[in-house]
């Protein structure tokens, strides 16, 4: 049993880079996920994996198949959708969520057009998909560099995090680091999602960070907590998605995103915090 | 710690929402450790003059001084509070950022930090659920969360908007108990009320609006059946064909004349 989990990792130096890989977002991503759930965005991370697109297929078209340049275009995309999302809904009457509608369809837009106006398909199948059985090393460094400035970043802005999630008018009140403390997770979000791109594709991406956070409210009382269930999700999910896809040679990505989704599925069923199961034990209430 | 100097000081201050002004060329001064009570009908200006101290508004004109005061020395309670109270965060932790002018954004909260949150939630009678995640608490326990959270932010000046509703009477009590302790420590402090009977209850001072100031001064001297229904007549509807105000010009071209 332990020999089949090992063999692959140890025989194929490309599933240890998948692994290296996987486990690296998955030890970023997930807190990022349990934030976007308690600010109930966890469709945004879906709208901005989306966003990043004409980033990447623009810089794709100028410079080919190139892992920078295609990073720096997501981010650069990822990035001006969230800041002009995130500013339309501080100054105006919209809230965030029609913000960022009305921008990452515009952005998304843009790339399908500039996808299919030229370009390679199966070569930006790449990028929809992921390449996680072909990371090279400057993509692992990549990946390794994202996440521990993700992890650094979250930590520095933890508590006006927390603050600006459950009273942001206190923040404002107390601190001048509310609009900053907004836009910092935002570009650390869109930092997440280019390293998880590589990995998994703009479609999966968004999945590693979000289905753990969300499974993560099921187990955990406090944020830290949920935080620690998420990453550890992700990382089992990690390392039983590549698995599965070896022995049953289906892609990794979607695989390890299912993975996910029975974790999900479990929390929502049995969690000890509101999965619904409990709801029909009979147990007696308490004295008052 | 009494002295007369005042604290915040409004210059003919026009505020309001897109052009339409709630509070109406409003001019005068809090002094130092008053304890304020603002009434008046519904839309009378209450919350807007209170948003406009805290500088969630800018003056549509006019201006407001606070002597030197900023930002972090004001605390304030808001009456629509945007709080999300499912968010996962314990009674403890949430009185303790009551502590942010000490530990700000990365400090870790010391042992003295620690005894000053249970000392604040002992006085509000809340030890026993320190330990229990927010969204668990009644309307009234919660209230008095934010009142311990006041408590630890020491701060200079104290706004209150409509801080006894849906609290019951032993609780209000409890939170007017506070309210004079920190006027008693020569906080200054403002209060949005509706409650005319607490107001002549417990502030000496008052403050009647109806857009505009009624009457400001002792309150029983601005708290009169006369003024009463004065600021009921001049708080009318929102009116979103009213002309553009000429008061300012008109006030200036008197001065130089």
């Amino acid at each position: 049993m332990i020999d089949a989990v090992v063999q692959p990792f140890v025989e194929f130096d490309f599933m240890r880079r998948a692994l290296v890989g996987c486990l690296a977002i998955s030890l970023a991503g997930p807190p990022f996920g349990v934030f976007l759930m308690l600010r109930r965005m966890s469709l945004m991370s879906d709208v901005m994996g989306h966003a990043i697109l004409p980033g990447v297929a623009i810089a794709y078209l100028l410079a080919g198949l190139s892992l920078v340049a295609m990073s720096l275009g997501a981010f650069t995309a990822g990035l001006a959708v969230a800041l002009a999302a995130g500013l339309v809904a501080r100054n105006t009457a919209l809230y965030e969520d029609a913000s960022l509608a009305g921008f990452y369809l515009m952005s998304l837009a843009l790339g399908v057009l500039l996808v299919s106006a030229q370009g390679d398909e199966h070569e930006l199948l790449h990028v929809l998909f992921g390449t996680v059985l072909g990371i090279n090393d400057a993509a692992l460094i990549l990946i390794a560099a994202i996440a521990t400035v993700s992890l650094a970043g979250l930590a520095v802005i933890y508590r006006p995090l927390v603050l600006e999630c459950f009273d942001s008018q206190f923040l404002r009140s107390v601190s001048p680091l509310s609009a900053t403390t907004h836009l910092a997770f935002l570009a650390l979000l869109v930092l997440n999602l280019v390293a998880a791109f590589q990995v998994l594709g703009t479609l999966m991406a968004v999945g590693i960070m979000l289905v753990p956070g969300i499974s993560a409210r099921f187990w955990a009382k406090g944020v830290s907590g949920m935080i620690a269930v998420a990453v550890a999700f992700a990382l089992t999910s990690s390392i039983a998605g590549l698995l599965v896809s070896y022995y049953a040679k289906v892609p990794p990505g979607p695989a390890i995103i299912l993975v996910c989704g029975v974790f999900y599925v479990s929390s929502v069923l049995a969690g000890l915090r509101g999965g619904l199961l409990w709801g029909h034990v009979p147990r007696k209430h308490l004295e008052a | 710690m009494k002295t007369t100097a005042p604290a915040i000081s409004f210059h003919n201050l026009t505020l309001g929402y897109d052009r339409h002004p709630a509070v109406h060329h409003i001019s005068g001064e809090v002094a130092r450790g008053e304890l304020l009570g603002i009434v008046g009908p519904n839309g009378a200006g209450k919350s807007t003059l209170l948003k406009g101290i805290v500088g969630e508004l800018k003056p549509l004109s006019g201006s407001l001084d606070l002597d030197g005061l900023t930002k972090r020395d004001i605390a304030y309670l808001p009456q629509v509070i945007d709080i999300d109270r499912s968010f996962p965060i314990s009674v403890f932790d949430c009185v303790a950022l009551g502590l942010w002018r000490k530990i700000g954004a990365w400090r870790g909260l010391d042992a003295r930090g620690r005894d000053a949150v249970d000392h604040a939630l002992d006085t509000v009678e809340l030890v026993d659920l320190a330990g229990r995640p927010v969204g668990t608490l009644s309307g009234g326990q919660f209230q008095r969360v934010l009142f311990a959270r006041l408590l630890l932010q020491d701060a200079a000046v104290i706004l209150l908007d409509e801080p006894f509703r849906a609290v019951d009477a032993k609780t209000v009590a409890y939170l007017v108990a506070l309210i004079e302790r920190w006027h008693r420590e020569g906080r200054t402090i403002l209060a949005a009320l509706h409650d005319i009977e607490q107001v002549r209850a417990h502030f000496p001072r008052t403050l009647l609006l109806a857009r505009e100031i009624v009457a400001w001064g002792e309150t029983r001297k601005v708290l009169t059946p006369g003024n009463l229904a004065k600021s009921r007549q001049l708080s009318q509807a929102f009116d979103s064909h009213a002309p553009v105000c000429e008061r300012d010009e008109e006030e200036e071209a008197r001065e130089t004349a």
